[in-house]
């Protein structure tokens, strides 16, 4: 071994890291910004970029009035209850700055009112101070909601789809008629049709039954071929895992039409069957090759024992294949749960998250404090899911890398 | 192989697998035979194609709807740009999958940092698209850029970019989000198979005096070139049908149009055009997908 040889490992690794790094943040940043934006106030994210929140904030007047006024009066203005700075009665009186000025120049039991540090003596610096202590006392007076930084209204207001010119809970609290023709400002607005409480509802509406119902049909034509004898077996089985490769364009206009002349559209069980049809050739595979590869043996000699088939799927199969059915299930929930055009198509009345979204997409751009409140509430899911089981995502994903 | 110890009635099989395969017959083999018949007749599927023929004007009879999908300027722009995502994206992505599927083997965090590369794969299209049109966000009245690209830009002392409705760069931009989405997918399953190869074959090219590069082109890449074909393949189908990315960034509009956008399009305005455009879709799929099944195989035998 060469001295230095770890050290001189560390110092030839040094591109690599540096790339992996590189990389790995140009990745993370986007849904970094998406993230940070949401808990931003609007006005905030109409204004400035979201990575000025890893700036300390200026907001207009603070430092005039931390200079002049937060030492005796507080940071908040109330510290004086006799002269409350953040209520809207006494800013009544100091409509502007001069006014303010008369009255700082009276003294206060014998001491001048502002001494340390004496307001600018320059009459003109004077009143451009004070102008700017006063748009920061306004800025207290309005409930303190200029100062905040992060906010969880953008998630009440992407919840309930609200829309409004200032947010949903401001709104109901100060009961803007013209603004809430459509609410009733309690909790029966979670399942407002435009919001995502009521999305995020259609979506597991759509995505639970949708991920049990391919996986047990699969199970049980997995069993029959597997472990039962028929003839055309091969053949029927090389079919059913063929139509794989059939992209579900292929299908949309003939189901639609189908579901037109029945009154199947915008049905739940509409859409449970196309995506049960469509997850089956893939799950079938999975489940054949699961179950091919259990012992023969165990179910011999459960035949012996006096089990037939019925009980022998139940009783050991199923629980058996628990592995290829996780996997299975992860894949195939994930996939509903992010899917677009079949839900846009098949469910036009009951939008899922992801067709919320983009019904709440503003063409203007106007809209952003919703939106990525939105987008981020249809991801939790997916990344709780992904995190817990990666393993199990990772191997549905790479074994069906064929999938159409 | 199946064991025939176990007694079993004429049908029992086919009652395990009629649930599976009313469903698949209902809903996948049904449509598609329908799908090809209604795009030989017109917008609501009542007549032959033929009779959406105006006189005067070039037609196909019975093929005209395959007239529009081959022929019309949309659609050409829509073959143009797939073609362009197949060309430029697809390669790109997967060398990058690559690249860290190579990089992330040598360092002790790993396993975070192909979870930040693949963490885009679990969430939606839409979801992603949202987020990249967050950053390709232009502000035009004068204030300050909200989008950070533009803000990077205007920091440098250069003009904002309308990324997204520019034509000379739109495209491109959207290429970025499919390579951001699905690099992820490429580097998971590239890096499998590198894992899979024998440790003894690369410290055999080290002891022989290979460096890493020479390693990296000789050995590792030659070995997985099966998985590599797979992956491309892949990359490939997933192209030819991208919709959402493009849905719900731009609508297809300003010059970004792609087949599966348009075939959404007209699934409500045109029966005929629309299936024909799906049919046009599966036709340059399935020699992929057949490629791509068999490698897929051989690769399943080997292991």
């Amino acid at each position: 071994m060469k001295p230095f040889s770890s050290l001189n490992r560390i110092f030839s690794n040094i591109p690599i890291h540096a790339a992996l790094i590189l990389l790995c943040l140009l990745w993370i940043v986007p849904t970094l910004g998406l993230f940070v934006t949401s808990f931003r106030p609007r006005e905030d994210v109409r204004t400035s970029g979201w990575w000025t929140v890893f700036q300390p904030r200026q907001v207009v007047g603070e430092t005039e009035y931390d200079t002049y006024c937060a030492s005796c009066h507080g940071a908040d203005g109330k510290e004086i209850s006799a002269a409350d700075l953040s209520s809207p009665e006494l800013l009544v009186d100091y409509p502007r700055s001069n006014r303010l000025l008369t009255a700082l120049r009276k003294d206060i039991d014998g001491k001048p009112h502002l001494s340390d540090p004496a307001l600018p003596s320059n009459p003109n610096k004077a009143l451009d101070t004070l102008s700017k202590i006063l748009d920061y006392m306004r800025s207290l007076s309005s409930g303190g909601t200029a100062k905040e930084r992060f906010t969880l209204r953008n998630y009440a207001d992407a919840l309930v789809g609200y829309k409004g010119t200032q947010d949903y809970l401001t709104d109901c609290q100060q009961g803007v008629a013209s603004a809430l023709a459509k609410f009733q400002c309690n909790s029966s607005d979670l399942l407002n049709p435009e919001g995502m409480g009521r999305a995020l509802l259609n979506t597991i509406m759509v995505a639970v039954p949708a991920t049990i119902l391919p996986i047990l049909l699969a199970a049980f034509a997995a069993y029959a071929f597997t472990w039962m004898d028929f003839k055309g077996r091969q053949l029927l089985f090389i079919i059913l895992v063929g139509l794989q490769i059939v992209p579900l364009q292929m299908t949309l206009v003939p189901i639609a039409r189908l579901y037109a002349q029945l009154g199947m559209q915008s049905t739940f069980y509409g859409i449970w069957l196309f995506h049960t049809a469509f997850g089956l050739p893939y799950a079938i595979f999975l489940m054949s090759n699961f179950l091919r590869g259990l012992p023969r043996e165990l179910f011999e000699s459960a035949y012996i024992d006096g089990a037939n088939h019925w009980i022998s799927f139940w009783n050991m199969a199923l629980p058996l294949a628990l592995p290829a059915i996780a996997a299975l299930g992860i894949f195939q929930f994930l996939w509903l749960w992010n899917d677009f055009l079949v839900a846009k198509i098949f469910l036009t009345t009951q939008p899922v998250l992801t067709v919320q979204i983009t019904n709440l997409i503003d063409p203007r751009g106007g809209n952003w404090h919703i939106l990525t409140g939105a987008a981020f509430l249809s991801f939790i899911i997916p990344m709780l899911v992904f995190f817990a089981f990666q393993r199990y995502f990772v191997r549905g994903l790479t074994a069906g890398a064929v999938k159409g | 192989m199946v064991p025939t110890i176990m007694k079993q009635g004429r049908i029992a099989p086919f009652l395990y697998l009629l649930p599976a395969m009313a469903v698949i017959t209902i809903f996948i083999v049904y449509p598609m035979i329908e799908t090809v018949r209604l795009s030989f007749t017109n917008r609501y599927g009542t007549g032959t194609a033929a009779s959406s023929c105006l006189p005067g004007n070039p037609c196909w009879g019975i093929f005209e709807n395959y007239r529009y999908a081959l022929t019309n300027p949309e659609m050409l722009t829509a073959l143009r740009n797939n073609a362009l995502w197949l060309l430029l994206m697809v390669p790109v992505t997967v060398a990058l999958g690559l690249v860290v599927a190579i990089l992330a083997d040598r360092v002790r965090y790993e396993s975070l940092a192909k979870a930040v590369i693949f963490m885009p794969m679990a969430i939606s299209f839409i979801g992603a698209g949202i987020i990249w049109r967050f950053m390709y966000n232009i502000e035009s009245g004068g204030g300050a850029q909200t989008g950070l690209l533009n803000a990077i830009l205007v920091g440098l002392g250069l003009q904002p970019v309308a990324w997204l409705s520019n034509p000379a760069v739109n495209n491109l931009a959207l290429m970025a989000v499919g390579t951001w989405l699905w690099a992820g997918f490429c580097m998971t399953i590239l890096s499998a198979a590198i894992k899979g190869l024998s440790v003894e074959i690369i410290e055999a090219a080290h002891v022989d005096g290979a460096n890493g590069w020479q390693t990296f082109r000789n050995i590792t890449v030659p070995m997985i070139w099966p998985t590599i074909l797979v992956v491309t393949t892949t990359m490939v189908i997933n192209i030819l049908k991208i919709f959402d990315i493009v849905f719900v960034m731009t609508g297809g509009n300003f010059g970004t149009e792609v087949i599966a956008n348009r075939m959404f399009k007209l699934i409500v305005t045109d029966l005929g055009r629309s299936t024909a455009i799906a049919v046009l879709l599966v036709v340059l799929t399935i020699p992929v997908m057949y490629y791509n099944m068999r490698r897929f195989r051989e690769e399943e035998a080997m292991r």
